[in-house]
Formats: structure tokens, sequence, C-alpha cells
């Protein structure tokens, strides 16, 4: 018990001669959730690897409650009582709760059929345990995913994993389960557990976890009490240098027509009546729970489905419903939520990606001008300053944060007016994150406008002129987006 | 050692590893046209018949057929889709196009292909209509549609062969130009249209972006249904090509053609590269997928292997491929 359950010292590796991480140094204690941080490419997923035992360290020391300890596989972690909750999730949905748990060590009569009263009342147990309310019998399928996670956790535990990792484990899941598996989490960490949390959410890291230690460039930067430092303070050592954040509020002019106008806008149980106006210059942030029908409006306005009624226009024309290549021709764009599942091609070049959306002004009878495209992909490259080694590379080579500069590329490239942007920084480091947020202000600034939905209250608190707050599929505010608070968006919006 | 995501980017400016990786590439590139040359080398020194001009006008005018077939297919699997009704297709709109083209009423060769690829066309639509349209499963579909366009076939003859086509019709199976088999100049011209639309087109685009991520392509504007429903009809399309060439080769369409010819095109496209999670291939690796086939059925054939043998090793070159395929992606 006096020993830490983890405790790394100068951990380093490299691949070819690249060195990923040269000094990964960690502490995790008994009963704390410690929040790794540090930007893509910072070396935690290297760091997180070589403690799951699926990479291997060249250098440096690990220690697991007190043992010196060099995994050659996850089978070893495991044994030593580790456990990773990854993004993606891999439930069997076909099977039960208690099957997913106890999958291969289930309990048995006379060592060949499974004794399921045994396993569901042995798998009710862990769970009333742990305070889950999820019945053992239901299938994974009809599970949330905010309970799917409470699952895994329930099945680290089931090992009796002290020591468990979490990475991103709120990427895909609202609010409200937010908020149970974060009773989840303390409910683990009461019993002796301790969890490794890593999240780009910077306000949950100040809500769950008690310590931190930031990597920057591959190598330890600092470690400590959270406490003891602000979210500024904290932004500055991920990013290495201080960050200006939301000096970008120009207030638009107030005159002159609306560039977007939506009237009435409503499609059966998704969301209703919505009515909005958007300036020329201006940006405006929806903010909503999951479920406040914020993206699907988003995708409605596109044209990604079809309006059971109401209307929106853009310069004063009638946009075109459920078309949109039509949509695209009169000027929006659409930043998708998810750029892995909906945003990008990965198995094709970032050439391909980039132009993808205004092949309709490239080509000459269908035929694609391939000139006039490498201009054009030559020239985004660098508006959005990728990194890249050659647009002929392919896109899923690239960093999150430079995959999602080209879902933003793909989208200038059709010159639009008005940005549609769902979760545009969802995933993204603290760098790229500032990056996207300088250019959405800049392409605003040009007259055009904005409408940015997120969850994370504080993004939209940094972008936003003006707030839309949905709520159960109704618009039920719209705010100042110069004098909101966090505490004010939240209240509305549940 | 698994290389870091971060790896690929970082070393391509240091001399070495980016020699190192332009092999790896080069090799997984073009690793299938290198498996072909040694392929051929092995045959010529097996049997010396095997490089003789007549033999390669022989396998060129067996790979035509498969090589059609596949042309279409490539179309289908990069949007991730599969099509098992083109032996059926084959065998429909070969015996609609004799039934015009036979006895003394004959009419027109040019009537009989455009009734023949007027009935691929169709059918396919139905495939890709039922597909893009009601999305229904492309294998449940295809494998109707090999069931009822099968049926259609013996229905529209009652299960008897057309024979006694035309002189006209039978030149685009047996005739020769410039010393080079029409089907084969057929399945180069077909090759040439199809790679150029692939490549070069807006609609060659959409097919990799509907198979690569179609949602993504729904996004920027694609209209992925309507390029799904076109693939089915350009293989569909394909397919009679490929039966008209058939018939009028063999001097007559079989109810039974094509029966199986399906598996040949999967084939030609697997080995060829083209990924069946869609959205990953070329056609020329699968025209080089056709050529190894006709290749290993010919060498076998002068080496006097069994045809029951030749099913053996056909299917394990398969297999071998998509293991070469899987091992490449994990090197990249």
């Amino acid at each position: 018990m006096d020993h830490p359950l983890v405790h790394a010292r100068g951990v380093a590796k490299s691949f070819n001669g690249v060195p990923a991480l040269k000094n990964g140094c960690l502490s995790l204690q008994r009963g704390s959730v410690h929040a790794l941080c540090g930007g893509n490419g910072a070396g935690k997923s290297t760091f997180l690897n070589i403690l799951m035992g699926i990479l291997r360290r060249d250098a440096g020391e690990v220690q697991v409650k007190g043992q010196a300890v060099d995994f050659a596989s996850p089978h070893e972690a495991i044994e030593h009582r580790i456990s990773i909750i990854t993004q993606e999730l891999s439930p069997i949905p076909g099977m039960t709760v208690a099957e997913n748990i106890y999958l291969g060590r289930e309990p048995k009569h006379g060592g060949l059929v499974i004794n399921y009263p045994a396993l569901f009342e042995q798998a009710n147990a862990l769970l009333r345990r742990l305070r889950f309310d999820i019945d053992a019998r239901l299938l994974m399928g009809r599970l949330s995913l905010a309970q799917t996670q409470l699952v895994e956790i329930a099945k680290a535990f089931s090992r009796q994993s002290d020591i468990i990792i979490m990475d991103e484990p709120t990427s895909a899941i609202g609010e409200s389960e937010t908020g149970i598996l974060f009773d989840a989490i303390r409910s683990v960490t009461a019993q002796g557990a301790g969890i490794l949390y890593v999240s780009h959410r910077l306000s949950e890291i100040f809500t769950i976890a008690d310590s931190y230690t930031v990597f920057r460039d591959g190598g330890f930067v600092e470690s400590g009490k959270l406490a003891d430092i602000d979210r500024r303070q904290l932004v500055k050592l991920i990013v290495g240098q201080e960050v200006r954040i939301a000096d970008k509020k120009h207030k638009p002019a107030a005159s002159g027509a609306s560039l977007v106008s939506v009237k009435g806008l409503s499609r059966e149980g998704e969301f209703d009546d919505i009515s909005l106006e958007v300036a020329p210059g201006e940006v405006l942030g929806i903010y909503g729970l999951m479920g406040s029908g914020r993206s699907e409006f988003l995708n409605c306005l596109y044209g990604l489905t079809r309006p059971d009624a109401g209307e929106a226009s853009l310069r004063g024309q009638p946009l075109p419903k459920g078309n949109p290549a039509a949509s695209i021709k009169a000027g929006l764009s659409l930043v998708t939520e998810d750029r892995k599942a909906t945003g990008l091609v990965l198995s094709s070049s970032v050439s391909f990606n980039t132009s993808l959306a205004a092949l309709p002004e490239l080509q000459h009878a269908s035929i694609v001008d391939r000139k006039a495209e490498r201009s054009l992909v030559d020239t985004m490259v660098q508006r959005m300053r990728i990194k890249l080694a050659s647009p002929a590379m392919a896109v899923s080579g690239l960093s999150g944060g430079n995959q999602q500069k080209v879902v933003l590329a793909r989208c200038m490239a059709t010159q639009p007016v008005c940005l549609l942007c769902d979760e545009p920084t969802r995933g993204i480091d603290e760098g790229a994150k500032r990056e996207v947020y300088a250019f959405l202000a800049s392409f605003a600034e040009q007259g055009n406008a904005v409408i940015v939905v997120s969850s994370e209250a504080p993004e939209v608190l940094d972008l936003s002129d003006r707030i839309a707050i949905f709520r159960k599929g109704r618009l039920a505010d719209v705010i100042d987006g110069h004098s909101a608070t966090q505490e004010e968006l939240l209240h509305l919006a549940s | 050692m698994n290389p870091h995501p971060t790896m690929t980017a970082a070393s391509t400016g240091a001399a070495a590893p980016a020699a190192r990786l332009r092999w790896r590439h080069l090799l997984a590139d073009y690793g299938i046209v290198l498996a072909f040359i040694v392929l051929c080398i092995a045959l010529s020194v097996a049997d010396e018949n095997f490089l003789s001009w007549g033999n390669w006008v022989n396998i060129l005018r067996q790979t035509s057929i498969n090589g059609i077939l596949a042309i279409g297919m490539t179309y289908v699997i990069l949007t991730k889709g599969i099509d098992l009704s083109v032996g059926s297709l084959l065998a429909v709109s070969g015996i609609v196009a004799a039934s015009l083209v036979t006895g003394e009423t004959a009419h027109t060769p040019m009537l009989g292909i455009a009734a023949g690829l007027a009935v691929g066309a169709a059918l396919g639509a139905v495939n890709g209509g039922l597909i893009a349209g009601l999305s229904v499963a492309p294998f449940v579909v295809t494998l109707g549609m090999l069931s009822v366009a099968r049926g259609l076939t013996f229905i529209y003859n009652d299960g008897m062969p057309i024979a006694a086509l035309s002189p006209g019709f039978r030149s685009i199976g047996q005739g020769m130009a410039a010393g080079i088999p029409v089907p084969v100049i057929i399945l180069a011209a077909t090759f040439f249209v199809f790679w150029f639309v692939l490549k070069y087109t807006t609609f060659g685009r959409a097919v990799y972006a509907v198979g690569g991520n179609e949602k993504s392509a729904k996004t920027s504007g694609i209209n992925t249904a309507r390029v799904t429903f076109f693939v089915y009809v350009i293989s569909g399309a394909l397919s009679a090509l490929a039966g008209l060439i058939l018939a009028a080769r063999t001097t007559s369409a079989l109810p039974q053609a094509g029966v199986a010819y399906e598996l040949d095109a999967i084939a030609a496209v697997v080995i060829g590269g083209t990924s069946l999670s869609g959205g990953v291939g070329t056609l020329t690796g699968t025209l080089v997928g056709a050529l190894i086939i006709g290749v290993i059925n010919n060498g076998l054939d002068l080496l006097g292997v069994s045809s029951y043998y030749q099913q053996v090793i056909k299917g394990a070159i398969i297999v071998a491929a998509v293991l070469l395929d899987v091992s490449r992606k994990k090197q990249a």
C-alpha cells in the first residue's frame, strides 16, 4: 500500500531512430484520478502502449505496485491488474451484459456448460457493488454508449484491475451520460483503484481528476495537483506557449440583411419549429445537450435530411431541401462531427479528399481538370497549413489535427459563404484547436457566416457572437455570446 | 516491430529509410505484376510452347470474357458491393441477342448486339435500383438475380440452345483484325474506356468515394444512390457484352452458359489488389489479375495438369493474393 500503483521514470521509445517518447515520467496513486495531458504527438499513446505491454520500451523504468516490470505482451499487463478502456469500445451486441463482462471466464457446470444463473447473479452483484444501474440480463446492443462504457469499467473490475486507463472515454457520449461515468469513476476510486485519465476536454479534467502530468514533444513537462493550477496555466503547459483566448470578439455590424435565415424548420422526432437569423460576419453558436436536436438541425439545413416543414434561405435565395450538392452550390459547407466516420475517405489521398466536394467546379464534360485540381489542392494545403509529405499521401497517415484541417480544406474548396461546423475540434489537440478557432474567426470577419455546434461550453463561448440554446428539439433561447457564462449555458440547456 | 504512426512522415527526410520505403511501396504497388512475370518465366521454362505467339493469342482470347466481366466487377467492388449475377446476365443477354441473329429471319448483327446490351443493362438496373433505392444488401439482391436471370434464360427458349448465328454476328467472337482476335480488341477498348472513366472523371472519383466512405461522399455533395445504381448498370451491360462474345465464339447461345463465371471475375479483381471493403483498387490490377488466371489455366493445360487440380491451385492463389494484401496493409 506504500508504493504508488504505477511509477515510471525516463521511459523512452524510438521508431527507426525517430524518438516518439524521450522521457516519460508518471506516478499514479491509489484512489486517485490522474490526468495525462498533452497534444497529439506528445507521446501519450506511446507511453500508454508501453504500460499496456503493446510496445516495449527502449530505456527507463516502470514499477507497478513497487515491482519493476517490463511487459512483453498485453496479457502480462492484465495479469498485473491493468485495464484500458479506449474510445473504440468492442462489445458483442448480441450477447447479454453478463456474458460480455465474463467472456471466456464464465462459471461452468462441470467445466463445459455455462451456468447462466450463476453468471447473471455474479454480474448483477458486481454491477450493484459499483452502483451501476444496469441489468446484467440486458442485451449489450440495447445499452447507450455511456452504459456500454460502464460495462467496460465493470469488466475491468471483474478482473480485479486496480489500474484503469481511460483514453478519451467521453468523446462519444453526452453531458448527462458523462455525469454517470464520473459517478462511476468516483465509486471505483473510492474502492482503491487508480485511474489514468486521458482527455482533450480540459473542463472534464478539472471536474474529475485530482492530479495531472503533462507531456510535450515526447518529454515529461510537469506534474502536480490540479487544485494548484487553473485552466489557462494547464493550456500553457500543454501548448508550450501562452495562448490568447477569445480576443477575436469583434461585433459584427448589426445592420443589413441577414445572410442565413431559417423559418420554422421542423423534422419529426428531431427538432421542432426552429427559426434563426445569422448576419454576415457573425459566428452563431448552437449549444445543447446530447439529443437536443442540434446536429440533426445542422444536417437538415445542409440537406442530408429533408425537413417536414419550414424554410431556409441563404443570401435571400431559398435553400434547396434534401440536396447537399445544391447546398454546396448555393454556398453552404458542412464540417462534420466525426472525421473518421463521416468526414474523410480514409483510404484515399489528401488530394482526393480535398478536391472531392469541389469536383463540379473542376471538370469539363465530367473529366477532372487535373491541373486545376493540383493548384487548388496546393493552395488549400498552404492556406490551412496542413503538414504533409505530399498531397498524394494517404489521409490516414496524418495526425488528427491535420486530418481535421483536410476536412476544413475540402469545405473551403467550394468557396462557401456559410460554414456549418458540427463539433469542429472533437478529438484534436489544443494547438490544432486554436488554429481551427482562429481560422473560423477570420472566415467570419470576411463577411461570411459560421454556425458552430459544440458540446463543449467553453468552445461555444470562445467562438460565438450569439449562442442559440437547443433544448429537447426546440430553440430555448438565443443569448449574447460576449457576456454569457458557462453556468448560464448549462442552466438554459438542461 | 510495429512502426509508429508518426514515423512515416518523419523518416522520409532521411535518405536510407526513404529508399527502403520506396522499395517497399514499389513492391506493394507492383508486386502483382512481378508475380505475373515470375509466373510467365516459370511456365516458359516448363514448356517451350508457352511463349509462342499462337499460344498468347489463345490466352488473350480466353481471358477476354473474364476480363470484361472483371472490369464491371471492379466498379461494383470499389463501391463495397458485389455482383453475383454476372454469369446469369451473360447467359440471358447472349440468348436474347442470339434469337435475333439466327436462322433465315436473322436481323442485322447490330440489332442483336443492341438488344443483348439492353437486356444486360436493364437487369443490372434492377440490381442497382434495389440496392441503391431500397438499401437491400448487394449480396442478397444479386444472389436473387443470379437465379432469376438463369431461369429467364431457360424460359426464353424452353431450355434449348440457339445455334446457326449469322456470320456477321459470329465475327465479334471469331473474327481477327490485324492478326488480333476481335474479342481481344473489344477487351482492350473496354478496358481503356473504363480505365479512363475511373481515373479521370468525376464519376470515377465518386465510385472511390462511395466505397471509401459513403457518408463523407454524401456530405461532399455526391449523389451516392445514383453512383451505386450506375455501377450495377455498368456491370450488367458488361456482362451482356461478354455474353455476346461467348455466344459468337461458340457459334451458339447456351442457356447454361456462364455458370460460376462470377467466381473468376471476383478472383481477378481480388488478385488485382482491389479491396473487398471498398474504396481501394485499380483496373490495371484487375487486368493483370485476369491475365494471371488466364495464364494459370493455359499453363496448367499445357503441362497436362488435370482440371480438377487447376481448381485447387486457382483457389490457393486467390487466398494467397488476399494474404499478400493483408500483410501489405499491416506494413503501410
